[in-house]
């Protein structure tokens, strides 16, 4: 095959397909030949799955997972677009607050845990506190550096045009800066979507994370643990697929590079 | 023809600018650096001129000066009588490339400056100016699927739209190809024959100057000071093969220093 050459549609989900069905075989057949009885097989997670579902309780599971998220995630951009676009337009108090933003951001969300739990005790604030952590530093970051790349030309452009700075920062400054934004607020949302699980390990009793805790805690069931895992991983995808065609809107498209 | 007529005797018109004995120096290294000295000239209202210059020798600060985006380390630009201390809305600056705002559609553009209009006279003239640049169809298109020429009309349009008095062109067709070039000039002539706009283009093009300009500006390099200003005396539309534009085209490319072969 060319590399030149475009792939053909049906090649488009044919070896994604092939590739996953690969990775199962291998997995099944791994159990098989091990003849392990603590390792689910692709079939006892299938069946798993199925119980999960038909128990009814998944959904919940699922809509307290995304639920927390949506919180968490919504409350660090709520304020942390605002931070980051001071922060870029007024380079000094940047420079003054940044030595203890890059401190505090390379610190996992995950080692807040005690702290979250001495603030909110067990429960529902815990985890959305840790979401929030995990997701506001990107936040902030991606709109300094968004704002601080504005090409002067388009400031220079838009006083000339006679704007306040208000109507600078609203009608220059936050457009051409959004494509940035919202390519950290994607990396947000995955790092928001991967707390989420953790936290739920430890600080609540419900949630995807609960789920694969508990089911290995009570009777140590691997295909639920497994089930669960799977899950987690198709609605990341989903998450980050929705946000990625808010990249195609006609106002931010020029921001990034699209191959068709 | 009353364009000849401004042409030949620009004292004639208002006088629209003035600049007067303008200096700026650059701190470098905690040394100073004169970049511009002593720049003194009149520019009437309804004329274009050109100002030419090896590239670097401060054109282009000189057009941010006078545009109010620079203030001079002394001296003054006077328009209309009042000293200029900033940017406005009445002189609009069109830079070289990638000037147009690529998250609006080709009308956002032309309409970024008339928000404060009421909207049906605010669609009236964008149409207005979408039609004088040839963009029809192209209303709803954004910049990045519009060619470099495209782009150029439309940030020349944007700057119309809002009626200024004065266009100031930093190398505006500097990037683009010389087949592009050439039909952006003529368009810029046609645009403003109908508009009667000053306009002041820097180039480092010879030939561009002396196709478009009423006068132009020469700049000696480091610092920059005026060499001379030279009147082109022909007659619109030009003929860019008669002995009259060779001859004013050799003229500035001696003063610019270079000689006339390759």
């Amino acid at each position: 095959m060319n590399s030149l050459s475009k792939p053909r549609n049906w090649e488009k989900y044919f070896w994604p397909v092939l590739a996953a069905a690969l990775l199962f075989a291998i997995w099944h057949y791994c159990v098989v030949w091990t003849g392990t009885n603590i390792f689910p097989s692709p079939l006892d997670v299938e069946k798993g799955m199925a119980e999960l579902l038909h128990k009814g309780v998944l959904w919940d599971d699922i809509e307290d997972s995304v639920r927390r998220v949506a919180v968490g995630f919504g409350a660090a951009a709520v304020t942390g677009i605002p931070l980051g676009l001071t922060l870029g337009l007024y380079p000094a108090a940047n420079q003054m607050v940044n030595p203890v933003l890059q401190i505090l951001r390379p610190i996992s969300p995950i080692a807040w845990i005690p702290i979250a739990i001495i603030l909110f005790g067990v429960g529902d604030r815990a985890a959305v506190f840790l979401i929030f952590l995990g997701a506001f530093f990107p936040i902030v970051l991606a709109c300094v550096s968004g704002v601080s790349s504005v090409p002067s030309i388009f400031q220079r452009t838009g006083r000339n045009f006679g704007l306040s700075s208000t109507q600078l920062l609203a009608r220059v400054v936050f457009p051409a800066a959004l494509p940035q934004i919202l390519i950290g607020l994607r990396i947000a949302l995955g790092i928001a979507w991967v707390v989420v699980v953790a936290a739920e390990m430890i600080a609540v009793e419900s949630g995807l994370g609960y789920l694969v805790i508990d089911s290995r805690n009570s009777g140590k069931r691997y295909d639920l643990v497994i089930a669960a895992m799977l899950l987690i991983g198709v609605i990341g995808l989903i998450l980050d697929l929705g946000f990625r065609s808010l990249e195609g809107l006609p106002s931010v498209r020029w921001g990034f590079r699209h191959e068709s | 023809m009353s364009l000849t007529n401004a042409a030949n005797t620009p004292a004639v018109a208002a006088m629209k600018l003035r600049a007067e004995q303008l200096c700026v120096a650059f701190e470098r290294d905690s040394k100073s650096v004169s970049v511009l000295e002593d720049i003194t000239f009149d520019i009437s209202d309804g004329e274009f001129i050109c100002i030419v210059g090896r590239s670097g020798c401060g054109k282009s600060t000189l057009l941010n000066v006078l545009a109010g985006f620079l203030a001079p380390t002394s001296g003054s630009v006077i328009i209309d009588g009042e000293p200029v201390h900033g940017p406005d809305p009445r002189r609009i600056l069109v830079f070289q490339e990638h000037g147009v705002f690529p998250w609006l559609t080709v009308e956002g553009n032309i309409g970024f400056g008339l928000s404060k209009l009421p909207r049906a006279e605010r669609e009236h003239r964008v149409a207005h100016y979408v039609q004088m640049i040839g963009l029809q169809g192209f209303e709803r298109t954004y910049p990045s699927d519009l060619s470099g020429g495209m782009k150029q009309r439309l940030q020349v349009a944007r700057a119309l739209a809002v009626n200024p008095d004065i266009l100031y062109l930093d190398e505006a067709f500097g990037a683009l190809d010389s087949i592009t070039r050439l039909a952006m000039r003529k368009e810029l002539l046609r645009i403003w024959q109908t508009e009667r706009r000053t306009i002041i283009f820097v180039t480092h093009d010879i030939d561009e100057a002396v196709q478009l300009a009423d006068r132009v500006v020469v700049l000696s390099s480091n610092p920059a000071r005026i060499e001379d200003i030279l009147t082109i005396d022909i007659r619109r539309p030009r003929n860019i093969s008669s002995p009259h534009y060779l001859e004013l085209r050799d003229k500035l490319l001696e003063q610019i220093g270079q000689a006339y072969t390759v």
